[in-house]
């Protein structure tokens, strides 16, 4: 019907050609169009088939595949983050990690059944409505940003002038969230967990915010395709602002809530912190919510100071190429390194995080800022 | 006291009225290795008290005893301590010698030292897995426990079983060295003494365990003593004592190894009392078995001991690896015994835990308790 996906006149990203609303199109073109075939053959002639042909539903059912596609393809990142940290893990520890199916890829598949298959049990004497809703507030932030991140320049949900902001909005939501649960729970392990995370939050999240807004300046925008250019057009901003890169790797750990700063799910003193109470299914989502934000923590890595989609040492003519597949590697890349941090560290008190946070961290990112600032003054980025 | 609890709001309005929790930590927790409990007051994360029950485990050990014939609780002696079985079916062993008044052969005593020697490097391993685990890190637990396997094996090539050995009898030792153990324990210790370096590395190389361990858990002389704290966790605080050297049994004055005395008194000391506790049962392993080689083949290792203890009391005691264990027997001539009474350090070390986790945070209670190295079959018997 349209050839070129920007001729529809609902397409919805305007000048910006985006390749899962593309594919998702043409899905449907090709769905849609065997239903209203089969439709035709028993009642010829109908309005129905016509209807599900016509380029307005059309439009609507393609947004519902792109969704699924968006999403299917975040899930099986994060399920691959999942069985990497498995496997590197296990090797750092002398075993061999995970072994059924596709080189263990399939345990994430077994566990995911097995937690499904588990009794939902929900505690008496607990607020429920507070206790479910703030999970599925937690876990539902948690799979937003993960879909929110774009892969490439054609590959992105929502193109924000402030994307970045939007990202580090909803990321930071989920403490507050964690907050009210270990609240909800009545139970004194979530309580401790609760104000463990809320007390984790104030100590990196000024710092983050620091970064995120120096490498905006560096790049003179919020959006994210913007800051990738800008590293296309210069260096990787990691070169000018390697003070930066290291400081927000541990704070994106941080931020991800993985070793060495899990301190609110600390398993040794407060058993699981505030997921004591959830059982089943509710366990296993808040988990893949988890690497959820690990994949989101790197993605951010990634953006902000390893060129997002773009190749190193590689010309202007193939830069272009496969810049999904490029960025993901990438993405792995860092996760690889936070997996060798939780493989090789221990779990850091509460009092001490506060202190990195607010006089490792935060003099850090002032630095980084000067450093940048410097630069920016001398014309050199 | 109650007025001290009022935090006063600078706005003026009521007065916010807090109070004390009591968590109580186990008997299923992650952080009591074995089934006993602590209960413990905090107040934000600072423990303010501290209580510590114990007794799930009691299984009537003394009682049964007196219902045993003496060889029949060889066997059931293993079972005091599964992390170093050795060393109790030893110190039973000489108990019962002593009141016999005889003399085991010479070659015995050397075996007994190298099976407890290899006992003990095995408890300390398994304790340094408990340290990695309470801290957050698996690593740590996996290596040491993949350098404990090689102590296993050589517990297998010694008496047949890895675990509850069943080994030192009444009188000597079952069997004599076989030779694969010959050839196997130097290979054994001298390739320990390279690869405990991985673990120490890990641990002692990075700031956060260093950070986790110094500092916390302090105990001085004066409390030690007191308290009636032995072993390295008393050694660890300063105190130069130790029965292997100051009240030896066996051949341990015969040998030439150094007691490790720390004066810091916190966590790391006594951490670093017992990693040095392994180098030094590596060198007793390796000098008391030149002296199994050079006594030779044919040198007796057993002797015939009559079934009937005379009349008459008597007491042993002997450095386990968590302290000093004595056992008490009262015989009244016949093939059982009257009364045999066992002095477990950890029952009495476990004592400690209020002064020790008083004014700690939370984070810090299971780093702390276990250098303390709970073993709950000994303590409640």
């Amino acid at each position: 019907m349209f050839k070129d996906p920007m001729a529809n006149p609902f397409y919805p990203y305007g000048g910006a050609y985006n390749l899962p609303y593309d594919v998702s199109y043409k899905l449907w073109e090709i769905i849609g169009g065997l239903i209203a075939w089969l439709i035709n053959l028993v009642f010829p002639g109908n309005g129905v088939s016509e209807w599900l042909i016509s380029p307005e539903p059309s439009n609507a059912f393609a947004l519902i595949i792109f969704m699924l596609i968006i999403f299917i393809v975040v899930f099986v990142c994060t399920l691959l983050s999942l069985w990497m940290e498995r496997k590197v893990l296990g090797r750092i520890m002398d075993r061999r990690g995970t072994m059924i199916g596709l080189k263990g890829f399939l345990q994430c598949v077994a566990d995911g059944l097995k937690t499904f298959m588990k009794e939902n049990t929900i505690p008496k004497k607990i607020d429920k409505m507070t206790y479910m809703w703030t999970l599925s507030l937690i876990i539902g932030a948690s799979v937003l940003i993960a879909c929110m991140i774009p892969l490439s320049p054609r590959w992105f949900v929502v193109d924000y002038g402030t994307g970045l902001l939007i990202i580090m909005a909803i990321f930071a939501l989920a403490p507050f969230f964690i907050l009210v649960s270990g609240w909800a729970q009545n139970n004194k392990y979530s309580l401790i967990g609760g104000m463990r995370a809320a007390e984790l939050m104030i100590s990196y999240e000024v710092p983050i915010l620091i970064l995120i807004a120096t490498t905006c300046l560096l790049a003179g925008s919020f959006n994210i395709g913007d800051i990738v250019n800008a590293q296309f057009g210069s260096t990787w901003f990691i070169i000018p602002q390697i003070v930066g890169f290291i400081t927000f790797i541990f704070c994106a750990t941080a931020e991800a809530e993985r070793v060495p700063f899990d301190i609110a799910e600390a398993e040794a003193e407060l058993v699981e912190g505030w997921q004591t109470e959830y059982a089943g299914m509710k366990w296993g989502l808040i988990m893949l919510a988890e690497y959820f934000r690990g994949y989101v923590s790197c993605a951010m890595v990634v953006i902000m100071y390893l060129g997002g989609w773009l190749i190193p040492f590689a010309p202007a003519e193939i830069n272009g190429w496969a810049p999904e597949i490029v960025f993901l590697l990438k993405a792995w890349f860092v996760f690889f390194i936070m997996i060798v941090l939780r493989g090789a560290l221990a779990r850091v008190r509460t009092d001490q995080i506060v202190n990195i946070g607010w006089k490792v961290f935060m003099p850090l990112s002032v630095i980084n800022l000067a450093i940048v600032l410097l630069l920016k003054i001398g014309g050199i980025y | 006291m109650a007025d001290e609890r009022k935090l006063e709001c600078a706005c003026g309005a009521a007065p916010m009225d807090t109070d004390k929790m009591w968590v109580i930590m186990g008997p299923q927790h992650p952080f009591s290795h074995g089934l006993w409990t602590l209960k413990a007051q905090i107040d934000g994360e600072i423990v303010t008290d501290a209580e510590p029950i114990i007794g799930y485990l009691h299984r009537g050990w003394e009682k049964e005893c007196e219902n045993r014939t003496y060889p029949k609780i060889i066997p059931m002696a293993d079972r005091l301590c599964y992390a170093a079985s050795m060393t109790y079916t030893h110190l039973y062993c000489m108990t019962v010698e002593k009141a016999l008044g005889i003399d085991v052969p010479e070659k015995a005593k050397y075996i007994r030292m190298v099976a407890d020697e290899i006992c003990r490097i095995q408890s300390h391993l398994m304790w340094l897995a408990a340290v990695g685990t309470d801290l957050g890190n698996l690593t740590v637990f996996l290596w040491a426990m993949r350098e404990r396997e090689f102590f296993m094996d050589l517990n297998l090539r010694l008496c047949g079983a890895r675990m509850t050995t069943n080994f030192p009898r009444i009188g000597g030792v079952r069997n004599d060295t076989t030779e694969l153990f010959d050839r196997d324990v130097l290979r054994c210790v001298e390739r320990f003494e390279k690869a405990i370096w991985d673990v120490i590395a890990l641990v002692d190389d990075s700031s956060i365990f260093l950070s986790r361990m110094k500092g916390t858990g302090y105990l001085t002389r004066e409390q030690c003593v007191n308290l009636g704290i032995t072993g390295p966790a008393m050694r660890g605080n300063g105190v130069d004592f130790d029965i292997r050297r100051d009240d030896p049994y066996d051949n341990y004055d015969k040998v030439d190894f150094e007691v490790p005395v720390l004066k810091d008194g916190d966590s790391y000391s006594r951490y670093m009392v017992r990693i040095e506790e392994m180098f030094q049962s590596c060198k007793i392993i390796k000098q008391a078995m030149r002296k199994v080689a050079a006594l030779g083949k044919n040198a007796p290792y057993r002797l015939k001991v009559p079934s009937r203890v005379p009349a008459g009391r008597a007491f042993m005691r002997m450095e386990d690896p968590r302290g000093e264990s004595l056992m008490y027997l009262v015989s009244d001539g016949t093939d059982k015994p009257y009364r045999l009474k066992v002095r477990s350090p950890i029952f009495v070390n476990v004592s400690a835990s209020k002064p020790l986790v008083q004014g700690s945070r939370i984070a810090d209670v299971p780093v702390i308790m276990a250098m303390i190295d709970m073993c709950l079959g000994e303590t409640d018997r």
